[in-house]
């Protein structure tokens, strides 16, 4: 696999899928929310243990996906599930999955082990003879293409769509043309761009289905009873509903869109992806994602080894498993809240830098970040992690047209 | 935003992407003449608030205005160099756009 024409990245955690892990974590995965005070005790205090899961008690072909994309993700090196005993996930298929992936993996059924404090005890002692494992050293060079790169914003204002978000655009065009993987998201926010991205899509198949899902995406939100263009954004100065959808738009650069997955969903291989996360029908579990979190899970199912989140009133969050760049588009928010941001992309306002200096340093952080250096969200402590009830097809081969 | 510590002489309209034909205000601008990210003067007609836009040159009636290099409306005026972009001259090729006081502040 060595290409010594190719500067790597940064050196990662090689996988036995091929793929290559920024992070070597250990997850405990509550398998109910009636498990999960059970495997927060387990994780409390360990720097690399996260805790991940899904809290109903009736079984969801969604989450039950998300996990097994979530567990086998290359930022996982081990994977401890925490079960009630009596809820509804099937966590004997959970286990083969992880199992087949190459990980150690083990159960703990607190009814079986006898309670709160000896299943506790029983996952602490499981987590500390992991230790060599997770001790594992950065053997593998992580080349372009073994980078996977997803953004989202949150917490937008006026300023998202003028600096941190072309900031992010710039840094993905330079990350295809380096020949890596980036995944932007979502339908619902894309309203009014759905043609100009259609023209960018590498088939006609392929930009007839991202015209039909935001088509799809509207009707889902309008159903929900949204409005999207509230009078608020005319005197930010946006003037139209395709120029506020321009603001996310503009995070996913000028390349061609190489295909569409929907969530729980692989990518194919290197190029620009769009993340539908808006369901098929009828709207049947409430909102396509309650929260920037279960969308950063999302965006990390599908592989993403880190997460590039644009905010300009100021998002606090991180995330399990990956690490997330903030990158602030408001100068005023990232000096009110300077530790919980990456990037000071609104100094573009001030004078004090362009877009294309900002893209750069963008780039240079993910990859010193790659090569195991915190994000300000990860020094925090920050780890959320959001999984609900959803419905979510795989999307068809018109969707992905350079898979084999 | 207008009180953060602009370098003097920083341009005060920012072009997003190469062939856009508006410029977008970093802050809030009163009429006269600004200096641009391409390095152009543009003399803005009239006062113009931080993420507002104005033309980078003049725009036909009906032709698409074209931002970060995507069409966000058409004019349904002619508009000059320096003008003010906004509703009362640029409508949504998708959706009219509801707006009070002509979205501004």
């Amino acid at each position: 696999m060595s290409r010594p024409d190719i500067e790597p990245v940064a050196h990662g955690y090689p996988r036995a899928d091929g793929r290559i892990g920024i992070r070597n974590l250990t997850v405990v995965v509550y398998l109910v929310e009636c498990a999960r005070f059970v495997a927060d005790a387990i994780a409390a205090g360990r720097r690399d243990v996260h805790v991940i899961g899904f809290g109903g008690c009736y079984p969801n072909p969604y989450a039950r996906q998300m996990l097994e994309r979530l567990c086998t993700h290359p930022n996982v090196g081990a994977v401890a599930l925490v079960s009630l005993g009596c809820e509804g996930f099937d966590r004997e298929h959970l286990t083969r999955v992880v199992a087949a992936s190459g990980r150690p993996v083990t159960t703990f059924v607190i009814q079986q082990v006898g309670g709160t404090a000896a299943t506790v005890d029983a996952g602490r002692r499981w987590i500390d003879e992991q230790a060599s494992t997770l001790a594992a050293a950065r053997t593998a060079p992580l080349l372009p293409a073994d980078l996977v790169v997803g953004t989202i914003c949150g917490g937008s204002d006026s300023t998202s769509g003028i600096t941190a978000n072309p900031v992010v655009g710039r840094a993905f065009d330079r990350l295809i043309d380096a020949g890596a993987t980036a995944l932007f998201e979502e339908t619902g926010e894309l309203i009014g761009c759905e043609h100009h991205m259609a023209g960018r899509a590498v088939t006609p198949e392929l930009g007839r289905e991202i015209e039909a899902r935001v088509a799809k995406a509207a009707r889902y939100h309008l159903a929900m009873g949204h409005g999207s263009f509230a009078p608020g954004n005319a005197e930010g100065g946006l003037t139209t509903l395709e120029e506020k959808s321009l603001g996310a738009y503009s995070k996913s650069g000028t390349r061609p869109i190489s295909g569409v997955v929907t969530p729980g969903q692989a990518l194919p291989g290197p190029g620009l992806y769009l993340l539908d996360v808006v369901p098929e029908g009828d709207p049947r579990w409430g909102f396509p994602n309650i929260n920037d979190n279960a969308e950063i899970a999302e965006i990390i199912a599908a592989g993403a080894q880190v997460v590039v989140f644009t905010t300009g009133r100021g998002s606090v969050v991180g995330s399990a498993i990956a690490p997330v760049v903030k990158v602030c588009a408001n100068p005023e928010t990232f000096r009110r809240m300077a530790d919980d941001m990456d990037i000071d992309a609104g100094r573009i306002l001030e004078g004090r830098a362009r877009l294309d200096e900002v893209a750069e340093e963008l780039l240079a952080l993910i990859a010193a970040v790659a090569g195991g250096r915190e994000t300000a969200s990860e020094r925090l402590g920050h780890r959320e992690f959001v999984l609900t009830y959803k419905s979510a097809e795989p999307a068809g081969p018109a969707c992905l047209p350079t898979a084999r | 935003m207008a009180e953060g510590p602009r370098v003097a002489g920083a341009p005060a309209l920012l072009l997003l992407a190469e062939g856009d034909s508006v410029l977008i205000a970093v802050a809030d601008l009163d009429a006269g003449p600004h200096l641009a990210s391409t390095g152009a003067t543009v003399v803005v007609t009239g006062p113009v608030a931080l993420g507002h836009k104005v033309a980078a040159r003049p725009i036909a009636a009906a032709e698409p205005v074209v931002r970060c290099g995507m069409p966000i409306g058409s004019a349904t005026e002619t508009i000059p160099t320096g003008a003010w972009v906004h509703v009362h001259n640029l409508a949504s090729d998708y959706i009219a756009t509801f707006a009070h006081r002509g979205g501004n502040r």
